[in-house]
């Protein structure tokens, strides 16, 4: 509801945003799908013809792409089981009253705020180095053999790292959502004689359905390209290599464009299913 | 709410609460306390926590390294030159999607969202293609474009919440008195969504600072922000515990602190509005 | 000056037609109201004169100028909004001096004038506060001091006093008449409540899903309405009306009969009828009257000191001169 003049002013002034979004999106996209169909080894003879879906077929059939498939997804898994099963437990405990709440959210956010190179070199080097990091020192005083946990037991330690970097945002939203739940609604039900437990699978926890299905979905979006959690542990050794990984590894490193642009195609597509998912509850969301 | 709840039962809940919190806490607390230790005792069996001899000398090392300004100045470049682009292109974008509203302006939302789903790496050699050839290849102005780009679609969807919750009339008034629609923008939408528009400042610079696939690709030399400095110290350096730790509380302090300020804006700026 | 005309004006939103063409002329100095149900266009049409919407086709002249395509700021018009639409970061006075800043005004005579609006409207005190620390009525005469400052030639006020309480209301409606009387300017008010309307009008306009009912003054309205939308709209409590055998005594399909133009009387009358609730205001009584073969319940006036109860039998006698009577159109028959 507006008049000519504000709708006109209001496109132009849309404008920019809008095309500066279009290009970003439009032309990166167009060259991946380009590039793709091309034997392009800008190292080995530059741009090499057509290839068809010759780099599709290769980048599925290569003996990295089901390794790195399955990495992709117990991470992706792992990290989102962890982070929600904690997060709601964690949720619950921090909407309860105690002394100095204020003080424990903000400890419990903080790791949502480092930088992953910090967080991964710091897990890697302080805590997982096998001769000095604290976990050694830990085993040892246990009696134990220490390990060599990104080698020995590489995808554990990865997933670790990254849920210990995620599982505030998973708290932080479902904190949110439990604040958001109306207390004269639990009131009644333990008027009613609801037992703990069953409030909790009752009310709760369908009360935070929505809120649960928001972190799957975007945790799943920003899992699904994690980079330098892997660049700096593991740098895609140890069965670490994830689909970004690896198609970083054929762009950057190996210099296979054709391949990796396959990839890449396969990467956004991927990308678009969850996505879909997300953009309906956020479109529901936006008509109310 | 008023319910009353036994000193005993809250006290559990503290005691429980603070112990998990400080675990949580507990790594970055040990890379803080690990940076003002001497490289012996940052590997001594038993570890120390707190009785040690406090040193500053791992600060001055790592700040002595002669790149180490540059790297900061990089970040804090790029952080907030991303973040005030981005502020300057979505408020007018926002405003039209708050206040004009047209049949299309939820799809346009969606489809701005959309744009952020993009896997980097799906369009990773494009960007660094075109950006040999725009010669910003490892340039803090190439970055500042990327990371604005990225974010874009975060501060646009921040900003139009926010926008939301001003009453139009407010705006209609303004018109009436005589505003044009720049004044309006700048004397009264602007003042009003000052709060709003510092949130999304401050989570963007959050997100800008810590973004690790675009400024690790695009950047060599030059313009590496302290997230390249830092992987950096993958090996063999990140060996020497202590000069690790101060350097990584160099590069978390400055965003820790930001990121505790803004924890409540950080729900709305990530979820899109999907979770109230 | 500020003489309002709109000329075969209509307005749509995509497919559906709000307001279907409607000629209207508002005087200068005169008081209008727009009354009617909620949603029947009065604020569309409000806000087509302010020009924060287009017209969809026709033209709207002010002062006998074509404004239809100027914008709002510039047809000289001042607006205040229901819900005052202060400027939540300024200062009262900030806020008065808004307009002035905008047409850049100097700063000696932004002073002069708002010390005038403020000493008009009790606001003095206030200058300094912000609008958060107003009370509701105090926020009113902010957004009428801001709308004074510009000297418009016409004021728009849309629903200005929904939200202020009962008594608070009636305060103000006084001191926006006395403002009326003493600017001598075009006023032109919004409201869905039918005694604002009465009281405060020169000149009242009925709409009805965007249609112009009936256009008059507040007396003229009461004493002939032109229909039975009309006749059931303005007047409090409402008009009774009866359709049937005894519409028929009066060749009418429906004939209206105030509450006030009925006397009540225990054992003799036209019609009869048990007692229902009866409300008790002191200087009036409104009895609810089952009457018999009359269809509806019929409400009626009668004096402070009337005492029936619940289920008495009443006997009620309208006065012959003041019957409405309506033929199958809904239209009055004259």
């Amino acid at each position: 509801m507006a008049t000519k003049a504000s709708r006109s002013a209001a496109r132009l002034m849309m404008a920019p945003a809008v095309i500066l979004l279009l290009g970003w999106m439009l032309v990166p996209l167009t060259m991946t799908l380009w590039f793709s169909f091309r034997k392009y080894l800008p190292l080995r003879g530059g741009d090499l013809g057509w290839a068809g879906f010759d780099n599709y077929t290769r980048f599925v059939t290569s003996s990295a792409f089901w390794p790195s498939v399955m990495a992709t997804l117990t991470v992706v898994g792992g990290v989102l089981i962890i982070t929600v099963c904690l997060g709601v437990l964690l949720a619950i405990l921090l909407d309860q009253p105690m002394w100095g709440q204020g003080v424990v959210r903000i400890l419990v956010i903080a790791p949502f705020f480092v930088m992953p190179t910090v967080s991964a070199l710091v897990w890697k080097n302080m805590f997982m180095d096998p001769t000095n990091g604290l976990f050694a020192h830990l085993f040892k005083f246990f009696g134990a053999e220490p390990i060599a946990w990104l080698s020995q037991a590489s995808m554990p330690s990865i997933i670790m790292i990254v849920s210990w970097q995620w599982l505030p945002f998973a708290t932080l939203i479902l904190l949110t959502a439990i604040q958001s739940l109306d207390s004269e609604q639990l009131e009644a039900s333990e008027i009613d004689g609801a037992p703990p437990l069953k409030r909790f699978w009752f009310i709760i926890l369908p009360h935070l359905g929505r809120a649960i299905t928001v972190v799957i979905l975007i945790q799943t979006i920003f899992l699904l390209s994690i980079f330098a959690e892997i660049f700096v542990t593991t740098g895609g050794a140890f069965g670490t290599k994830t689909l970004t990984y690896l198609i970083f590894q054929r762009v950057l490193e190996s210099q296979n464009i054709g391949l990796g642009s396959a990839g890449g195609v396969y990467a956004i597509i991927l990308a678009n299913i969850v996505a879909i998912f997300l953009m309906r509850i956020v479109g529901k969301n936006l008509d109310n | 709410m008023a319910r009353s709840v036994n000193t005993q039962r809250k006290a559990l809940n503290t005691a429980v609460a603070w112990a998990i919190g400080l675990l949580i806490f507990f790594p970055i607390l040990w890379t803080i306390l690990t940076s003002f230790k001497t490289e012996g005792q940052a590997i001594s069996d038993p570890p120390v926590l707190f009785m040690f001899d406090w040193t500053l000398e791992n600060y001055s090392v790592v700040l002595e390294r002669s790149n180490y300004a540059r790297f900061l100045w990089n970040s804090i470049f790029i952080a907030v030159g991303s973040t005030i682009l981005g502020i300057i292109i979505a408020v007018p974008a926002a405003w039209s999607m708050a206040f004009v509203p047209s049949h299309r302006t939820k799809d346009i939302l969606l489809w701005m969202l959309s744009t952020k789903m993009l896997p980097a790496v799906g369009v990773l050699y494009p960007i660094y293609l075109l950006f040999i050839k725009m010669g910003i290849l490892d340039s803090r102005v190439g970055l500042v474009i990327v990371l604005m780009l990225i974010n874009l679609p975060i501060i646009i969807w921040m900003l139009y919440t926010y926008f939301k919750e001003i009453p139009g009339e407010i705006l209609e008034a303004a018109r009436m008195d005589g505003a044009s629609l720049k004044e309006e923008v700048l004397y009264v939408l602007t003042p009003m969504a000052i709060p709003g528009i510092a949130s999304t400042v401050l989570l963007n610079i959050i997100l800008a600072w810590n973004e690790a696939f675009w400024t690790l690709n695009l950047t060599a030399a030059k313009a590496a922000p302290l997230t390249a400095f830092i992987a950096s110290y993958s090996s063999p350096e990140g060996l020497f515990f202590a000069k690790l730790s101060a350097a990584s509380t160099m590069a978390i302090a400055p965003i820790l602190i930001l990121g505790w300020f803004s924890q409540k804006q950080l729900v709305r700026g990530l979820t899109f509005g999907a979770v109230k | 000056m500020g003489r309002i005309t709109l000329d075969k004006v209509t307005k749509s939103f995509g497919e559906t037609q709000v307001i279907p063409p409607l000629d209207l002329t508002i005087e200068d100095g005169e008081f209008t109201v727009f009354v009617g149900p909620s949603g029947c266009g009065k604020s569309t049409l409000l806000r087509l004169i302010a020009g924060l919407e287009d017209i969809t086709s026709g033209q709207i002249r002010i002062d006998g100028n074509d404004a239809t395509n100027v914008p709002p700021a510039k047809r000289g018009l001042a607006m205040v909004f229901q819900s005052y639409a202060l400027y939540p970061h300024m200062s009262v006075r900030k806020n008065i001096a808004f307009p002035l800043r905008m047409a850049k005004l100097d700063k000696a005579a932004q002073d002069a004038k708002i010390e005038a609006a403020a000493a008009a409207l009790n606001l003095t005190d206030y200058l300094d506060r912000k609008p958060g620390q107003l009370s509701g009525g105090q926020r009113q005469r902010v957004a009428i001091g801001r709308a004074i400052v510009r000297e418009p030639s016409a004021f728009l006020f849309d629903e200005p006093l929904s939200n202020l309480d009962a008594a608070l209301r009636v305060g103000m409606r006084m001191e926006i008449s006395e403002l009326h009387k003493k600017l001598a300017t075009t006023m032109v008010y919004v409201t869905h409540d039918q005694v604002e309307a009465m009281t405060m009008a020169d000149k009242i306009v009925v709409l009805r899903a965007g249609h112009i009912e009936q256009v008059g003054s507040p007396l003229e309205l009461y004493k002939a309405p032109r229909n039975l939308f009309v006749a059931g709209f303005i007047g409090s409590p409402k008009m009774n009306l009866i359709d049937g055998p005894e519409a028929a005594k009066h060749d009418a399909h429906t004939i209206g009969v105030r509450p006030e133009h009925i006397a009540v009387s225990a054992s003799e009358g036209i019609w009869s009828g048990k007692v229902g609730v009866t409300e008790h205001l002191g200087s009036d009584t409104f009895l609810h009257v089952h009457g018999t073969g009359l269809g509806e319940m019929i409400t009626v006036r009668a004096g402070g000191e009337v005492d029936f109860k619940y289920g008495d039998t009443i006997y009620l006698t309208p006065r012959a001169d003041v019957i409405h009577r309506f033929g199958t159109d809904g239209l009055r028959i004259a």
